[in-house]
């Protein structure tokens, strides 16, 4: 459904006299499947924003192709256009509008009729449960109910695929929570949803697939499963006392191991077998044990292991 | 067909808002009565001319352009605003023509223009202002030309700034100028030789000597033809450079 290759952008910024070049998206190759949901995970600043941005045809790109259900997007954006939704990270509706008069305005704009914008605004109203406030002003409407409006607005025309800016950013887990269930139906409906995200447990409970980016490259694609299953096998904590930390790192530097203040954190393959001779490793060096826990790793891992960094830090 | 479609869909949207806060018609006609209120009666014994109404006849058509100009040229802070809010971002990812997206907005602010001018034109007839319907409407065509062509360059160069802040002084210091060489408020007929001069490189010197003869009533003066004629093209050119930069990246 989405298929790009070596995409790239480049700005230019100024700082007082000197121009600098940021390479903001470094050649992205994606596959997106149709009637999936793909997500784009990553960093402020990774350049995930940009590379939707080029993919709904609001940039252009410097080099590189796309094909975006079946229209190619350096050749056509127009039809590329016709085919996709796209719902911006800062919202899309105006003050003094009722949702509406917007959804028919949008729905117009792709070329409905006006009793073919009304039906469909109804209908979207309809499936958004934003009937009881459709005819209210925009700007009375509380954050989650005007995310809905703007979700509602990208799909007004049905199209094939639908890209949607960090949809739950600024959002209460409640509203967030509901917000998940809107973009499952959407995919219900058959359509491809490509959601960019900085939230972990929202790429791993929500997405199909996923590609983790990273300083505008991609470092690393596919099930949130999968991905958590390429870095080794578990992850083992071990919490100690703080100045014990620089022994244990010590006693166990046979293994991959990440240190913190108040702990030590091991990659293994099997974390059944490993913490035993964890035990055994750091009982020889005399190193005062706090806790010991063992977990399957998170994204946040894959993304540690890939890029060097922890996402909650960058 | 689809220009004419998508012109008038973003043309009734913004009249609907418009009309939504009428209020702001009005504020717009406030300042410029009060200048026909307060200023005006100061012309007759400085213009030394017979009449109330010869006065008029000479300050109405300059106040009128005036609003033209400085209506047209501040529209583009409701743009950032827009653009702020997403909208413009919206219509970008619909097939809607970038034209429409500019001439949509631009008309309404003809109209909103043509309203203003009826209402002061009505006023200055209580001071004993007459004038010929033919000529007035040439008039208005002429200030259609003039807005249209000042909200598209607003418009534009809003879209290049994408700021309130470096928009407003942008637009005071290219009005400002324009505005004292255009003899807007008195004529340039009393100028020195040098600064006439100057004047007659202003494209709006040419509007308004235009719509002053058609005040006089003098329909026949080549200030009317030549006054149409360059506030065309120059509309025609603002318009085509500002649909490109609809066109262009938003961000």
């Amino acid at each position: 459904m989405i298929e790009t290759r070596g995409l790239r952008k480049s700005f230019v910024s100024r700082q007082g006299r000197e121009k600098k070049t940021v390479e903001a998206v470094r050649g992205v190759d994606l596959d997106v499947a149709e009637g999936e949901i793909f997500g784009f995970l990553g960093p402020n600043g990774a350049g995930k924003t940009t590379t939707l941005r080029m993919l709904a045809t609001l940039i252009e790109p410097d080099d590189g192709s796309a094909t975006i259900a079946g229209a190619d997007l350096r050749a056509d954006p127009g039809e590329v256009r016709r085919r996709i939704g796209y719902v911006a990270q800062g919202g899309s509706t105006w003050d003094d509008s009722t949702a509406r008069e917007e959804l028919v305005l949008q729905a117009r704009l792709y070329g409905a009729s006006k009793s073919d914008a009304l039906a469909r605004a109804a209908r979207v109203l309809d499936g958004f449960q934003l009937s009881d406030y459709a005819d209210r002003k925009c700007k009375t409407y509380s954050g989650g109910q005007r995310r809905r409006v703007d979700i509602a607005l990208g799909i007004i025309h049905e199209p094939k695929v639908v890209f949607l800016d960090e949809p739950t950013t600024g959002l209460d887990p409640q509203s967030r929570a509901h917000m998940w269930d809107e973009i499952r139906r959407l995919r219900a409906e058959g359509m491809t949803v490509f959601i960019t995200t900085h939230y972990l447990d929202e790429a791993d409970a929500l997405c199909d697939r996923i590609s983790i980016m990273d300083n505008g490259e991609i470092v690393a694609s596919g099930t949130p499963t999968d991905l958590k299953r390429e870095i080794s096998g578990d992850v083992v904590r071990v919490g100690l006392p703080m100045e014990a930390v620089a022994a244990a790192a010590q006693a166990l530097n046979t293994y991959k191991i990440e240190t913190y203040d108040d702990s030590v954190r091991l990659y293994v393959e099997d974390g059944a077998v490993a913490i035993p001779q964890i035990l055994r490793a750091l009982d020889a060096a005399d190193v005062p044990l706090g806790t010991i826990e063992l977990h399957r790793p998170s994204l946040d891992d894959v993304f540690l292991t890939k890029t060097g960094r922890s996402l909650r830090e960058s | 067909m689809k220009l004419l479609r998508d012109t008038s869909l973003i043309f009734n949207r913004q009249m609907q808002l418009l009309l939504r806060n009428p209020v702001w018609i009005l504020v717009g006609v406030f300042q410029p009565v009060m200048y026909l209120l307060l200023f005006a009666p100061l012309l007759k014994p400085a213009l030394q001319v017979q009449s109330n109404a010869a006065a008029y006849e000479i300050f109405v058509p300059g106040l009128l352009v005036l609003l033209a100009i400085f209506g047209g040229l501040f529209q583009g802070f409701g743009l950032i605003a827009e653009l702020r809010a997403g909208v413009i971002e919206r219509s970008r990812v619909t097939p809607v023509s970038r034209l429409a997206l500019l001439l949509g907005r631009s008309l309404r602010d003809v109209v909103s223009l043509i309203a203003q001018a009826v209402i002061i034109t009505l006023l200055a007839l209580l001071f004993d202002l007459r004038v010929f319907i033919g000529d007035l409407l040439l008039a208005y065509l002429m200030l259609a030309l003039i807005s249209l062509m000042t909200s598209a360059v607003s418009y534009g160069v809003a879209l290049a700034v994408k700021s309130e802040d470096a928009l407003a002084p942008l637009m005071n210091t290219v009005a400002q100028p324009v505005l004292l060489l255009s003899g807007i408020l008195l004529p340039l007929t009393y100028a020195p030789g040098w600064l006439q001069g100057i004047a007659d490189y202003n494209p709006f010197s040419w509007a308004v000597n235009g719509t002053r003869a058609l005040f006089r009533g003098d329909l026949g003066a080549p200030d009317v033809w030549q006054g149409l004629l360059i506030m065309a093209v120059l509309a025609v050119l603002a318009v085509a450079w500002s649909a490109r930069m609809f066109a262009r990246s938003v961000r």
